[in-house]
């Protein structure tokens, strides 16, 4: 340590732009060093630490520790250039092996964690393979605080994610009034408040919604003169994706601008994120993250029992386009088959189709799943 | 992100500019008969009607399609007018003892009903002085003198005041107290008591000094206002309800409250007379009713009419709502549905002729007006040609036809005339005939449709001002109904004394909840309809010209499809009569099905062209071909965990509970709004009440309402109501071929399409050939927000609705694209989506409810032609809100284009009954009898545009006078 706190020191003292890398894969460590102003891409830091590291034909994830002692992934080129513009003044880096890596989550305190014995470690059959774990859009996000930057710190913008989850949102509103500054002093005008949470819903889970704070706003529209029953039916046809700009009756938890502004949502879809394990939820969890955060509600389509004489359907993959991506491709793996089904049942209030139907057409032909 | 596309879209002046040309929200005409009405009033001069109602409304009517309608800014009841003869002014009074004087001026051509000037009687006595003057408070009467230059003003005190009527002013000095017409009494009528309210003023004829007074307490009084003495006096002793003063002077008829009637000479002897010439009490010996109004008219034959309401046997038929007629040894006693609020006859005014000789009777009623023909043997009831009741039953659905063929129009005109046939004067006997209607006469014809809980269609001319009645279906014939025999068994118990005629057509007792009917459609080119009631009954019927007996074939149609776990507990399925049945000429019906579960039927769609109707309800739809008389396709849209679906109708219980409720409440608002009104109150209780009202806000901490935040969810009750249906030719299965389908929508988003397999029908023949239709289902969307979807409707390659069944084959539409790609325009409560066709992917949207915080309750499409250019026009969907807002999108773009306020939220029925037309007009219902009519387009708007040959007297000008405050 001592030395290598002089060596860094000398290094800073000859050339500010040089990073010193200290690279531990196992037991073993690895020196190396990256120009702090361009680091490069990351497919080349990969490269490169495989190569230092002899392990050419093992898949590795990398992560660092961050100034808090935290550890997180450099799976990209922004955290990647974020690990060595942030390095002060050593980075240090840490590879694991991609299976190993499954069981352990980047995250606050997930270096202290990690030094408990590895009993926690799961092998054996319930272990998914595919299921890649580690990458912050592979969570399915619960809940956020967004838009800080832009928000009086007074209010709070909380963006409740509905999608596949089988929690309710739970909660109710209702009138009241609320005192603003006027010109001509203070006034008292109708507000719309949170009067109540259904314990174990979704919007008590996340911790950023409180009875008596006040809906300002909802997906960016004022409330400010509708009624009541008029937020209600806003905030239901946005319940998919609902954006609820408060004014928290409690001011004491606000986020405080300049620091570490987005630590909470990390920490709220921690808490939630393995708690389901329904079929629905099971494909949504997949979704492409662009098409999570869009606003859009996928509208379901099935496909009927075509006449013979009809043009061939067209390739489930020109079809797809929300939950496609995850979708189609496993429509023709016999595994996942099970479980398409399910979730179309789910869907359709009716297994069978119509008189007109021939019997066992659904399990012939198997309706396919677009939009 | 959608701010800034509104504001791009209102920055843009050539678009700002077309849409002015092509939209205006204007309220145009009220259709119906007026909510409550309170009080009537006729000029024999102009030939005009006028009608104020418990809202503070005033309507005048004249010949059809020449209207009026004005309204109090006090939302007070209307408790007297009175017309200035033959100058278009009508003098109101109210229930709150202020007098309005409106007036017809003419504006660009066309005359308006406009408020002039109105007078408020001080209602305190003390304020000018602790005098004994009379005081004005409560005038009970209201008469006008000196051809309207002057009105006298009966009131609760026995005084009687004059007003200057074209300044509304009070002429001090003539007021006439009670204590001056004691003066000429005799000492022992006098004994000490007050003669009590002023009840009747009426006027002479020809001599406009004179007026008669009837007092409360029975004196009768003929006072020369110039000479300011009692001419006559009549020592009446029974409590005083009306007096009619006969046109020569010579005789006075009086009503009591104890059922009589008194004639008095006029013209014999000076002193005061003590007995009347007759007194009788047409309906005793038993205790009467009081007569609440006379009427004397004179014919030259000799034989008087004596017409008077009320006075009915108190035990046995005190509750019935009558009004007599009585010429010589002939009477009839007019048995009316609702509550008689004033009648009037329509007769010669002119000074110089001898005789009334009335021409027709005209009774105002609760729900209705009825009009008889005096002159023809009998005594026939006119057919009104407007203020028709439309709640004669309770309207439960209504639609709305654009563009009736000539032809179907002048069959359906016919059959409504075998129906009711006209008396031989026809429409020249409709006395009612002032004014002029500058109207064009519309371009097309409109038909309305409203169904009624009793079973019947109506249909009416809706193509100009004057909602005409044309024909009545009548579908309670084809089913047996518990209450059947009832009816004729209470006839024949009657005695024949009184005389009774059922009179009117107001009948809101419905024999059987369940022939109510839920929904009507109506192809314009076949003349076939579809009526579908509250029993799943969905009856398909042909016009013919001729009466016809036939057997109508029945079908059923489980809707369940042998889901388990699921027993109705509604209502029975009714039962149709078997065996042929005879069927007036008309719409006769051809095919019977009955759904079962036997719920209302919530959609229905007819396709004339391919011999298809579908229908839904709360548990599934059904496709039913017939002219095979086959079932096609049933289709369950259950949710397993629905229970609430095969409750049935409860909400009939519920509101039975609730009606209960209110009319308890109703009757101790009442009485307590009638204590305030006696009581004037110490000022201490009233300041009291202040205190109470102004802190009442702050202090009293109600529990909040709240609101649950929940999406909907697959298994809320009722989600598989079916909420639509609709028939298209477009492309389901692939882009290449198109061919018949059929959409469903639901309560929970889930839209089913299937294709259909219709045999195309043999060249030049109407009938398909004998091969049966198929349906397959082709495509099942569901919405992913869940909300109900309320329509759909193909767009063709043009972004335009396709055309009615026939209307493209016939050419009287142009062809659809059928080249472009397809869209289907799905409308939920939330939201507007359009998707492609046949690969159902979402091409424009529009989030109503994410935005507004609003919800759909009604949508059409339809056609806005510009006013600026002759054949521009733009296809719009048109979007009532459950906040009464009417938003206009374009199509398929999705975007908004206007919005207005139309209905008050609160008033969830005018919503519920809101129907759009074609062509951007649309109806409500503003009370359970009158259809407000409104437009949203700039160039079709139906208006009431009329003039009427007013007299002004001595040149004068325009009533104008700056108002106080």
């Amino acid at each position: 340590m001592n030395r290598s706190f002089h060596k860094s020191q000398t290094l800073g003292f000859y050339d500010c732009s040089a990073v010193e890398v200290k690279s531990k894969f196992g037991a073993e460590f690895r020196r190396f060093s990256l120009d702090r102003q361009k680091p490069g891409r990351f497919e080349d830091f990969y490269k490169l630490v495989v190569h230092t590291h002899h392990i050419a034909n093992t898949e590795v994830t990398i992560g660092y520790a961050d100034v808090h002692g935290d550890l997180l992934p450099i799976n990209n080129d922004d955290n990647f250039c974020k690990a060595v513009s942030s390095a002060n003044p050593l980075l240090r880096v840490f590879i694991q092996k991609r299976e190993e890596a499954e069981h352990c989550s980047f995250g606050a305190g997930s270096l202290s964690r990690r030094r408990r014995p590895l009993a926690l470690r799961e092998d054996g059959p319930r272990r998914r393979t595919h299921l890649h774990i580690g990458l912050p859009h592979d969570f399915r996000p619960v809940s956020s605080i967004i838009d800080v930057d832009i928000i009086p710190e007074t209010h709070r913008r909380v963006r409740l994610y509905r999608h596949g989850c089988q929690k309710p949102l739970g909660f109710y509103i209702r009138d009241g009034t609320s005192v603003r500054v006027a010109p001509q002093g203070l006034e008292k005008v109708p507000g719309v408040f949170i009067s109540r949470m259904v314990p174990g819903g979704l919007a008590e889970s996340t911790g950023l919604l409180a009875v008596d704070d006040e809906v300002l706003e909802v997906n960016g529209i004022e409330v400010a003169g509708k009624t009541l029953d008029q937020v209600t039916d806003m905030m239901i046809a946005n319940s998919h994706n609902l954006i609820v700009t408060v004014k928290p009756a409690n001011q004491r938890n606000n986020v405080v601008r300049g620091s570490r502004a987005s630590g909470s949502s990390g920490r709220s879809s921690d808490s939630t994120a393995s708690r389901h394990s329904l079929p629905a939820a099971h494909v949504l969890q997949n979704l492409p993250p662009d098409e999570m955060e869009s606003d859009e509600e996928a509208d379901v389509v099935l496909e009927g029992v075509l006449e013979p004489r009809l043009a061939p359907r067209p390739p489930p993959g020109s079809l797809t386009r929300v939950n496609g991506a995850g979708l189609a491709p496993s429509l023709h793996s016999p595994g996942r088959e099970g479980s398409v089904q399910r979730l179309l049942s789910s869907l359709r209030s009716d297994p069978r189709h119509s008189l007109a139907l021939p019997p066992g057409g659904v399990e012939e032909h198997g309706p396919a799943v677009t939009l | 992100m959608m701010k800034f596309r509104f504001r791009r879209q209102g920055a843009d002046p050539q678009r700002e500019k077309l849409k002015q040309e092509l939209f205006a929200f204007h309220k145009t005409v009220e259709h119906g008969f007026p909510n409550q009405p309170s009080a009537l009033a006729f000029d024999p001069e102009l030939r005009i009607m006028a009608i104020g109602t418990r809202s503070g409304a005033v309507k005048i009517y004249g010949a059809p399609g020449v209207e009026f309608t004005g309204l109090h800014r006090d939302a007070a009841t209307v408790t007297q007018m009175h017309f200035l003869p033959g100058q278009g002014r009508v003098l109101t009074l109210l229930d709150d003892d202020s007098l309005h004087l409106w007036e017809i001026v003419h504006h660009d051509g066309c005359a308006h009903l406009e408020e002039a000037i109105h007078f408020q009687a001080p209602s305190r006595p003390g304020f000018d002085g602790a005098s004994g003057l009379p005081s004005l408070a409560h005038i009970t009467v209201v008469l006008l003198v000196a051809a309207g230059d002057m009105a006298a003003l009966g009131t609760e005190g026995g005084s009687i005041f004059f007003l200057d009527v074209p300044t509304l002013t009070l002429l001090e000095g003539q007021t006439l107290g009670p204590d001056e017409v004691l003066r000429s009494v005799p000492d022992d009528y006098r004994c000490g008591k007050a003669l009590g309210p002023v009840e009747s003023l009426q006027g002479h004829l020809r001599d406009p000094t004179k007026i008669l007074i009837g007092y409360s307490r029975g004196l009768l009084v003929i006072w020369n206002q110039a000479a300011r003495c009692a001419e006559r006096i009549f020592l009446g002793n029974q409590q005083l309800e009306s007096v009619c003063w006969e046109r020569s002077g010579h005789t006075v008829v009086s009503s009591h409250s104890d059922g009589s009637y008194a004639i008095w000479a006029a013209d014999t002897g000076d002193s005061p007379t003590a007995q009347p010439t007759v007194a009788t009490t047409p309906y005793g010996p038993f205790p009467c009713k009081a007569i609440n109004k006379v009427l004397w008219r004179s014919c030259a034959s000799g034989e008087h009419f004596v017409i008077f309401s009320g006075g009915m046997p108190r035990a046995s038929y005190g509750d019935r709502h009558c009004v007599s007629v009585l010429q010589a040894e002939t009477l009839v006693t007019l048995d009316f549905t609702s509550r008689v609020i004033d009648f009037f006859t329509v007769h010669s005014t002119r000074p110089e002729d001898e005789f009334d000789e009335p021409q027709a009777l005209a009774v105002l009623l609760e729900e209705e007006l009825v009009v008889l023909d005096l002159q023809t043997p009998g005594w026939p009831a006119v057919p009104a040609p407007y203020l028709a009741p439309l709640h004669s039953s309770a309207i439960t659905c209504s639609a709305h036809v654009a563009n009736v063929p000539a032809k179907l129009w002048a069959r359906i005109v016919s059959a409504g005339e075998q129906q009711s046939p006209q008396p031989a004067s026809g429409a020249s006997s409709w006395p009612i005939t002032g004014g002029r209607n500058l109207a064009q006469e519309p371009s097309q014809r409109g038909l309305l449709l409203t169904g009624h809980e009793d079973g019947t269609v109506r249909f009416w001319d809706a193509s100009g001002v004057a909602l005409r009645p044309l024909y009545k279906l009548c579908t309670a014939g084809l089913f047996q109904t518990d209450c059947e025999h009832a009816d004729s068994l209470a006839q024949a118990a009657e005695d024949d004394w009184p005389p009774f005629r059922k009179v009117g057509c107001f009948d809101p007792y419905s024999d059987d909840p369940r022939l109510g009917v839920q929904k009507v459609a109506l192809c314009k080119y076949t003349a076939q309809m579809v009526v579908a009631g509250t029993a799943g009954q969905v009856l398909v019927l042909e016009l013919s010209d001729t009466p016809a007996e036939q057997t109508v074939g029945v079908a059923s149609l489980d809707l369940l499809q042998d889901r388990e776990g699921f027993t109705w507990k509604g209502h029975e399925r009714l039962s149709p009569r078997l065996g042929p049945l005879p069927w007036p000429a008309g719409f006769q019906p051809r095919a019977l099905v009955q759904c079962l579960p036997p719920a209302a039927v919530t959609a229905v769609t007819l396709h004339a062209e391919w011999g298809l109707v579908a229908f839904g309800t709360s548990h599934g739809f059904g496709l039913f071909d017939y002219l095979r008389r086959s079932p096609v396709l049933a289709r369950c849209t259950l949710h397993p965990s629905d229970s609430l679906a095969m409750e049935g109708p409860l909400s009939r219980v519920k509101s039975l509970k609730k009606s209960l409720r209110q009319s308890f409440r109703r009757i101790r608002k009442s009485r307590a709004s009638g204590k305030k009104r006696t009581v004037a109150g110490s000022k201490l209780q009233e300041a009291n009440a202040q205190l109470a009202e102004q802190a009442g806000p702050q202090d009293v901490e109600v529990t909040p309402v709240q609101r649950r935040i929940e999406p909907r969810s697959a298994d809320d009750s009722l989600s598989g109501v079916v909420r639509c249906l609709y028939f298209a030719d477009t492309f389901l299965r692939d882009a290449a071929h198109h061919g018949p389908t059929m959409w469903a929508g639901t309560n929970s988003g889930s839209v089913f399409a299937y294709a259909l397999e219709v045999p195309a029908a043999v060249a030049g023949g109407e009938k398909r050939p004998e091969r049966a239709v198929e349906a397959v289902l082709g495509k099942e969307v569901q919405l992913m927000h869940r909300a109900p979807v309320v329509a759909i409707a193909v767009l063709d390659g043009r972004g335009r609705p396709l055309p009615e069944p026939y209307e493209a084959s016939r050419d009287l539409a142009q062809a659809p694209d059928m080249q472009g790609g397809h869209a289907v325009l799905i409308a939920s409560e939330e939201q507007f989506k359009v998707f492609t066709l046949p690969k159902v992917s979402a091409k424009t949207k529009f989030k109503l409810t994410a935005h507004e915080g609003c919800r759909v309750r009604k949508v059409a499409l339809a056609t806005f032609a510009s006013v600026a250019c002759e054949d521009y026009t733009e296809t719009c969907l048109a979007c009532l809100t459950n906040l009464g807002d009417v938003h206009v999108f374009s199509v398929p773009g999705l975007r908004p284009q206007v919005h207005y306020a139309c209905i008050r939220k609160e008033d969830i029925s005018g919503i519920a009954s809101c129907v759009f037309t074609r062509h951007g007009q649309g109806f409500y219902l503003i009370s359970p009898s009158e259809f407000e009519r409104f437009s949203l387009s700039a160039r079709n708007i139906t208006e009431p545009l009329c003039s009427l040959d007013v007299r002004w007297p001595r040149g004068a000008t325009h009533i104008r006078h700056p108002r106080a405050t």
